[in-house]
């Protein structure tokens, strides 16, 4: 693993050069053009200058040569420098990303925990959850101290528990092998050459093209205009086209590796390889992603449904080989097992994983699935409980009726009660009831005042009570948010919260 | 004078490589130990968890006591197991109970639907992927550890001071050996 991860170093400071002297060429011949284009004009505007003027303007170029460049890096350090503070924030926030708690979907903590242990990271994840119903996912996190996992509610309901540990195998495995330091920062690079090369070709095309045009025509100096502007402009358009198809390549091999770590983590292939062909017959697009943040999915969010498609333009290999390779991988787990099945799929390069990183894997074993099968959900299930988690990523309240009814509870709801909308009976809010007497409690601790902050409850004088409606199943919310189930054999007089350990009494039915 | 200086300097780098191994089997030893804490606290999780288990599912499953009885039985015998060959051992049957019971609660629809039950279920398989995994570091260390006090040079120093050797933690697994019947 630690191979591999040198490697992975190696070739991204090499990669790293290569773009940023892509950045630099660009931003020298933006500054040469500029340099000489004004030149040019203050000449010929300017007639009545002296000859001392026009002879020191040759010395002039080199200059602007520097500034171009230093002003192309100071933009790209900038951005680093952003990305480096702010980027997973902004990622996060830009996928409309919302940080969940272990109940909130507790077989994804439960994974991500696994995962965690398998690849021995020093620290938990953050997870996230992306309100949307396209199943995808990504990883976020210069460091593996400070990562986070996000995935969409569509993944949730779409896999089972194998796939979704490949998924999350697959995202920590683009955490341990640096590859989102990697993708950011080299990303960034790209969209400052895409930006820089932008405005300049705009800029000629708006005014600078007119200028140029009309001094060129006379001047004996316009020659050497003309083929500085030629020249700046093909550089213009030809850097970003090799920048984009080198960060392309590169994302795609290291998808590829992604998927290899992910079977050694999970040993147990058919789990990425089953969740990868859900998501491929999947159709929906993700919106909140855009083709900046596209490479860190697990699988290309804009394709919609046309991720087999193979080009040099494409961010992830096609999903179709991605998925060969992986059923392909029956003698083991390790590195080269992938290594192996991925040159079987390929025809040319088919070098994949470092030498030096295959001959220190040793052989792992592959494992069986632990869950049988998909759970036999319906479409029409699995769509409700899509609603349901995004509801409760929300933080809306659920509330069983005693007529099997699930209502949905906003959180701005703010009546004492609800009426079922199927059989008519009035249920009492759970964590209404809770709130008001946890108000009641701050009310004679602290004054009246306090009561205008119920968001934070504290309760002293009284022990909070639940009413039962009925005698079956049923469940509420502690004022700590945990859920508190009481069984249809239930007969106490009280509960004790499993998370915060308060005391509840249970009321009988009225 | 000179010959004195050089045995002492002789010495002093003796000294210094012996702290050296010295320190580095005691750093193996606390990995190898900290390696198994983490299985402890799984494996301390599941005990917890299995009482919660079975008092959801005696409710529903009246006529599978023995099943139910196997586990308890299990459970026990692995809490009460002292030493890692021991426990391995036990915590090996406790999962055979286990995916005994849940083969078996396929034919109980109404516990599959109970969701007291589907919670507790998917926090045992969690820590029993757990307990996998963090076998697989622990297990990795310990062999590191093995061999550092079997080998020349570091092997002298592991005698002198009574280092031993550690044991693995091997499970035998019962969904890791069954091959899958395939009929045709």
């Amino acid at each position: 693993m630690w191979e591999l991860i040198r490697a992975n170093r190696r070739k991204s400071i090499i990669l790293f050069f290569v773009m940023g002297l892509c950045l630099a060429v660009l931003g020298g011949a933006i500054g040469m053009f500029v340099d000489s284009f004004y030149a040019s004009r203050t000449y010929s505007d300017f007639h009545n200058l002296t000859h001392e003027s026009a002879r020191s303007a040759p010395a002039g170029p080199s200059y602007a040569v520097y500034i171009g460049i230093a002003i192309a890096l100071g933009l790209w350090m900038f951005q680093s420098i952003i990305a480096y503070f702010f980027g997973s924030k902004i990622l996060l926030s830009a996928s409309g990303a919302t940080e969940v708690t272990h109940d909130v979907h507790p077989q994804l903590f439960n994974i991500v925990e696994e995962m965690k242990i398998a690849a021995n990271l020093p620290v938990m994840p953050k997870v996230y959850i992306i309100p949307q119903a396209a199943p995808n996912a990504f990883a976020t996190g210069i460091k593996p101290e400070n990562c986070a996992i996000a995935v969409t509610a569509g993944l949730l309901s779409k896999l089972n528990r194998d796939e979704l540990q490949g998924v999350i195998a697959h995202e920590m495995s683009h955490i341990i092998n640096r590859d989102v330091l990697f993708m950011t920062f080299s990303g960034i690079m790209l969209g400052s050459i895409v930006l820089i090369s932008q405005v300049f070709l705009r800029g000629m095309l708006y005014s600078g093209g007119g200028h140029g045009r009309r001094y060129g025509g006379g001047d004996s100096k316009g020659g050497g205009g003309w083929a500085i502007l030629i020249i700046t402009i093909v550089i213009a358009i030809l850097v970003p086209i090799l920048a984009h198809l080198l960060y392309y390549a590169i994302s795609r091999k290291r998808e590829y590796l992604a998927d290899a770590s992910a079977v050694r983590l999970t040993r147990y292939p058919e789990g990425l390889a089953s969740a990868l062909e859900v998501i491929s017959n999947s159709h929906e697009e993700l919106p909140t992603a855009n083709k900046v943040t596209a490479p860190m999915y697990i699988s290309n969010p804009l394709a919609g449904g046309k991720q087999n498609l193979s080009s040099l333009s494409s961010t992830h290999p096609p999903i179709l080989k991605r998925i060969g390779i992986l059923r392909a991988m029956s003698q083991g787990a390790d590195f080269k097992t992938y290594q192996n099945a991925y040159a079987r799929f390929t025809t040319k390069n088919k070098d994949l994983i470092p030498e030096s990183s295959l001959a220190e894997s040793v052989a792992v074993p592959l494992r069986q699935g632990t869950s049988a099968g998909r759970p036999a959900a319906s479409r029409k299930q699995s769509t409700r409980d899509m609603g349901d988690l995004m509801r409760a990523v929300n933080q809306f309240a659920f509330l069983g009726c005693a007529c099997g009814l699930k209502m949905k509870i906003p959180p701005d709801f703010k009546k004492p009660s609800v009426k079922c909308p199927r059989c008519g009976k009035i249920n009492d809010l759970p964590h209404t009831e809770l709130a008001a007497i946890a108000a009641m409690g701050a009310e004679g601790a602290f004054g009246p005042q306090t009561s205008q902050a119920p968001a934070k409850p504290t309760i002293k004088e009284k022990t909070p009570y639940y009413r039962r409606q009925g005698n079956d199943w049923e469940s509420f919310k502690c004022v700590c948010g945990n859920l508190v189930q009481l069984s249809p054999a239930f007969s106490g007089s009280q509960v004790q919260c499993s998370k915060c350990n308060r005391k509840i009494l249970i009321k009988g039915a009225k | 004078m000179i010959p004195a200086l050089i045995a002492l300097g002789i010495i002093l780098v003796l000294a210094f490589i012996f702290i050296g191994f010295y320190n580095s089997l005691v750093r193996l030893r606390n990995q190898v130990k900290n390696a198994w804490s983490q299985i402890d606290v799984q494996l301390k999780r599941r005990h917890d968890l299995i009482p919660n288990l079975i008092e959801t599912a005696k409710g529903y499953m009246k006529h599978e006591r023995e099943t139910l009885e196997g586990i308890t039985q299990a459970r026990s015998r692995a809490m009460s197991s002292e030493g890692i060959g021991e426990t391995a051992k036990a915590e090996g049957a406790l999962s055979g109970a286990m995916s005994k019971f849940f083969l078996v609660v396929e034919n109980y629809p109404d516990l599959k639907a109970n969701e007291n039950f589907l919670a507790l279920q998917e926090e045992l398989t969690s820590t029993e992927n757990k307990i996998a995994f963090s076998r697989q570091g622990y297990n990795d260390q310990v062999l590191f550890f093995n061999n550092k006090i079997e080998m020349f040079p570091s092997n002298v120093v592991a005698n002198m001071f009574n280092f031993t050797q550690s044991e693995f933690f091997e499970i035998e697994d019962q969904a890791e050996k069954a091959v899958p019947k395939v009929s045709f």
